[in-house]
Formats: C-alpha cells, sequence, structure tokens
C-alpha cells in the first residue's frame, strides 16, 4: 500500500516536472530575459538577471515608435469586439434555424458552411472583392473577413448546442402569441448564453491573434494590428531581445488574464467544438 | 401532440430570414472569392485588370523549384506535425485521465501554448534555436553533442518549426483526447482488468478503439492545419534558408508580395484541389470506422 503511494508521489513529480521543464522554460525564458537590459538579454541565456530593468524595458517597449504598440493594441481590440459581436448575432440565428428547419435551403446553407471548415479561404480574390466593395484597408472590411471565416465554426457550435433545447420550447411561445423574431430574440437567445460565452472566449483569442488575415488585408502603418506590430519588432529590434520580449509579454497578457478566469470553459469549449463536429 | 411537423409549420416559426446574414457574408467574403479563384488562376492579373494566360500558371508552379517544393514541404509539415500531435496527444491525455493529482494544473500547463500567438511562439523559439547562443545548443553542448544549425541549415530547418509547431499545438489535441477518454465507461477497464487484462492491453484494446472520433477529429484538425500553415513558417524562417522551408501558404504570400497575382491564386486553387481530394476522402473515411461509445 505505501508502495503505492510512494509510485504515485513519483509519477506525479515527475509528469510535472516534464510538464514544467517542456513548457514552462520557453516561457520563463521569455519573461525573464523581458527583464535584463540589452547585453544580457543578448546571450538568450535563461540564467537569473545581474540587474533587472523591468520598468524601463516595459516603458521602451510601450512607448516605441509613439506609442505604437497602444495604437495596435486598440485597433486589435475594436476588431476582436466587434468581430465576436458580430459572429454571435449573425452565427446564432443561422444555427438556431439550421438545427430546427429541415428544408432545401437550411440543408444546402449547412452543406456550405460545413466545408467551410476545411477548404482554405481564396485570398487575394476576397482583396478583390472588398476592394470592389470599398472595404480593403479598412477596419470594418477587416471586421467582415474575420466574421466570414469564424462562421463555420460558430455556427456549428450554436447548431450542436440548438440540439439540447426542446423545440416545444418554441412552439409553446408561439401558441402565447410570439413573433418568429420575439421567439429567438426573447426565449431562444438567453437559452443561449453558455455557448455564446463559449464562443466568446475561443474567437476573442484567435482574432486576437491573428496574423495571417490583417497581413493581407489590413496592410500599411495606419490600422496597424497588434501581431503585425509583434512581426514588425522582429525586425527592427533584432538586436534587443529586452525589448521584443517585453513586447511579447505585453502582448501576452491579456490571454493569460483570460486564460486564468476562463481555464476550464476554453479548455471544454476547444474540445467540444473539436469532438460535435 | 404530434410528432410530425410539416414544412409549413417550420417555416412559421423559423424564419429563413435569419440565415440572410450568415448567407450574404459568408457567401460574399468566402464562397464568392473561393468561385471566383478559379478563373483569377488562370489570368496574369493586379486587382484593377487582367489577361487570359490558361493554364500557365499551374504549368509554372508545377516546373518552377521555388515554387513546387512549397507542395512538398506542405505535405511533410501537414503529415508529421498530424502524427506527432496525434501521438503525444494520445499519451499526454492517458497521463492525464490517470491518478496522478496534478492533472489539473499539468493539462492547464500542456494547453496555454495554444494561447499566446503563433508570432511570439516564432519570435521565442527562433531565439531558443539560436545557433551559436541558444539554449537548445547549449543543452545539447553539456551532453557533450554539437551544435545543431536548427533554422540555418537546410535539411533541418523545416524540422525544427514542425517541431515548434508540435509544442505550441499538441494541448489540443491533448484536450481532445481528454475528453474522449473521461466518456469511456470505467467498468469497461474495471471488467478487463478482472479478467486479467494488463495495462498495456486495456490501452490498445479499450482506449484506443474507443477513443477513436476524438483521434479523427485530431487527425483531420492537424492535417488540415497543417496543410494550411503560413505564420509559424513566416515567423521563424521566412521560408528560407533558400526555399527549404517554403509551404503553400508561404509561396502564395511571397507571390502576392512580388506581385505575381495570378501565380499566388494558382498557389491557392491548388491548396483548395489537395485538401478537397485528400481531406474529405480522410474524413468519410475516418468517420465510417467510428466505434460507438
Amino acid at each position: 500500500m505505501r508502495g503505492k503511494k510512494l509510485r504515485l508521489l513519483l509519477a506525479d513529480i515527475v509528469v510535472l516536472g516534464a510538464a514544467l521543464l517542456i513548457f514552462g522554460v520557453p516561457l520563463y525564458f521569455l519573461v525573464i530575459n523581458s527583464f535584463k537590459d540589452q547585453k544580457a538579454a543578448r546571450q538568450l541565456s535563461i540564467s537569473w538577471p545581474e540587474s533587472f530593468h523591468i520598468a524601463e524595458n516595459y516603458f521602451e517597449a510601450f512607448s516605441n515608435q509613439h506609442y505604437m504598440i497602444v495604437r495596435a493594441f486598440f485597433n486589435s481590440v475594436v476588431i476582436t469586439l466587434f468581430s465576436v459581436a458580430g459572429l454571435l448575432l449573425v452565427c446564432s440565428m443561422a444555427g438556431y434555424v439550421i438545427q430546427r428547419r429541415k428544408d432545401r435551403l437550411t440543408k444546402v446553407v449547412n452543406t456550405l458552411i460545413l466545408t467551410g471548415l476545411m477548404i482554405p479561404p481564396a485570398i487575394l480574390p476576397t482583396i478583390w472583392v472588398m476592394q470592389n466593395i470599398g472595404l480593403y484597408k479598412t477596419i470594418p472590411g477587416m471586421v467582415l473577413v474575420e466574421i466570414a471565416l469564424g462562421i463555420p465554426f460558430t455556427t456549428m457550435l450554436f447548431r450542436g448546442y440548438m440540439g439540447a433545447i426542446p423545440r416545444e420550447i418554441e412552439e409553446a411561445a408561439r401558441i402565447d402569441g410570439c413573433g418568429r423574431l420575439r421567439i429567438f430574440t426573447s426565449v431562444i437567445a438567453p437559452l443561449l448564453t453558455p455557448i455564446a460565452s463559449t464562443v466568446t472566449i475561443l474567437q476573442s483569442v484567435t482574432i486576437f491573434n491573428d496574423f495571417t488575415n490583417p497581413l493581407y488585408f489590413l496592410p500599411g502603418n495606419d490600422n496597424v494590428t497588434i501581431q503585425l506590430t509583434l512581426y514588425n519588432f522582429m525586425g527592427k529590434f533584432a538586436s534587443k531581445y529586452n525589448l521584443l520580449f517585453a513586447d511579447i509579454v505585453l502582448v501576452t497578457i491579456p490571454m493569460l488574464l483570460l486564460f486564468l478566469f476562463f481555464n476550464k470553459k476554453i479548455i471544454e469549449g476547444m474540445a467540444a467544438g473539436a469532438v460535435k463536429g | 401532440m404530434m410528432k410530425g411537423r410539416s414544412v409549413k409549420k417550420q417555416k412559421s416559426i423559423y424564419s429563413g430570414w435569419f440565415l440572410a446574414p450568415v448567407i450574404i457574408i459568408f457567401g460574399g467574403l468566402f464562397l464568392l472569392p473561393t468561385v471566383i479563384s478559379f478563373f483569377f488562376s488562370m489570368t496574369v492579373w493586379d486587382l484593377t485588370s487582367w489577361t487570359w494566360a490558361g493554364l500557365d500558371n499551374f504549368i509554372q508552379f508545377f516546373s518552377e523549384y521555388s515554387l513546387r517544393i512549397g507542395i512538398k514541404n506542405t505535405f511533410i509539415y501537414a503529415i508529421l506535425t498530424c502524427v506527432l500531435k496525434v501521438v503525444f496527444g494520445l499519451l499526454l491525455a492517458v497521463i492525464l485521465t490517470s491518478k496522478i493529482r496534478t492533472k489539473n494544473l499539468v493539462r492547464s500547463i500542456v494547453f496555454f501554448p495554444n494561447l499566446i500567438s503563433t508570432v511570439a511562439v516564432g519570435i521565442i523559439f527562433s531565439a531558443l534555436m539560436h545557433p551559436s547562443k541558444g539554449l537548445f545548443n547549449e543543452i545539447l553542448g553539456l551532453a557533450g553533442l554539437p551544435a545543431i544549425d536548427w533554422l540555418g541549415n537546410r535539411d533541418i530547418a523545416l524540422y525544427s518549426v514542425i517541431l515548434t509547431d508540435v509544442w505550441k499545438g499538441v494541448g489540443v489535441a491533448t484536450v481532445i483526447y481528454i475528453a474522449g477518454i473521461t466518456a469511456i465507461p470505467r467498468d469497461y477497464y474495471e471488467a478487463a482488468s478482472l479478467d486479467g487484462a494488463t495495462t498495456i492491453q486495456q490501452f490498445f484494446r479499450i482506449t484506443i478503439p474507443l477513443c477513436r472520433s476524438s483521434m479523427n477529429s485530431v487527425i483531420i484538425l492537424s492535417f488540415i492545419g497543417g496543410m494550411r500553415t503560413f505564420d509559424l513558417i513566416w515567423s521563424m524562417t521566412g521560408g528560407g534558408p533558400g526555399f527549404a522551408t517554403d509551404t503553400l501558404a508561404s509561396v502564395i504570400y511571397k507571390q502576392y508580395a512580388a506581385g505575381f497575382y495570378g501565380l499566388s491564386t494558382a498557389g491557392n486553387v491548388i491548396m483548395f484541389v489537395l485538401i478537397a481530394v485528400i481531406a474529405f476522402p480522410l474524413f468519410n473515411y475516418l468517420t465510417s470506422k467510428e466505434v460507438e461509445v
């Protein structure tokens, strides 16, 4: 009995140690080097700093290039907020009708949306479409693209969740004289809150961390986003690892906070979304 | 209450108009571009005007080494990241569904890299893989092994990026497997161990067959993700050295940046066709072999 307990304790230590070594060390390396001065950080070592330069590094990272990171952060937050709000609105309605109504229209829409889970977006033709409607290189355009790309996954999540809500609820509301819009807004929408919060967290992370799409659809310095800034800093700060890493830490803090608060929700949402597909 | 619900009654509650926003946005900014990409892939164009080029772009894509290598690298990348995530994700999930007490903490640690942006991960690992000062080579040095030029050696660079991708992505595979494994009834394992089955036998005879649908999700997700990979490659090597780590997506971006829009669109169409030809049949094949728990 005691041998078994000891073995379990040993397994505990080994697993935790290995996880910290493999997944923790790169993060420790990132944070510790953002505290060093330029010369020490250039050594790229994981040693403890001889002197700490936290305030100056982070202030420099903040204020560099006329507070570019602040502007980029603002843009990314705006894009993320509007895209997520749009996705919630548009996909909850679609998921609701697709799950409930089975006719040609809903079947076709469902199939097309599902193919969107797999096939890659055609990027240049999308730019062409956006230019023709005057949305290329604009924040509203970027928001619409993020919504379009998020629709397959998000609709699928809402459709899946609707499956667990009994139809009788709408039928009763119908008999009570609710209109089609009212049934959705005041009866169904409140029931969708759990899945809506999963969607909010997952899509916020995806859109905030998106690099590829802003690279194509939002080029130039006017509407720069946070991940593009990071990429540009990589070139500019090639020898100033302390500042580069301070930037990465700054950019990652929102995600860290999200993770600390919604750890379970994120992980479960990720798994549920993937499996029920 | 009547169970048969007529289409008319369905329509009276569920308005087709609710689909309008999705149809407009998804149709306009995803389906429409996909359809017209087939046309523009056969032209030389610059967003405002075009001239017909027939299959020239595709011929060029397959004949030029710097473009063709992208297809090969994409396959290596997609298959290797997929296999590694399928295997390591499963092993991690089995460990994390065992009796270990720190499992919630470890699960969070393993998952956290997913929340760091890919560009940031690329920057961190480029520093760790620095040829002279990087931590990876210091560890090799301590073990008395020669240093490796992780990202500068043509034969190694692609695998270094693949390794980084697995580091970042294995957490998702793990949590998908965990969801599958925890859904397997405990009685199966109890019955098996009463009959004298070893842990290894239980793993191969119970765990693997019954978490098949999780495994399929992992396979499909990581394979498609691998086929489309761009940001990690771009932030770690930019496709280099030479063209050694160029994938389809990085070739598409390079041709776009160089102004060869027709060629870039052709690359997009090739990626589309490859995914359609491989992923859809793969998906159907995998789901046909699933077992109900």
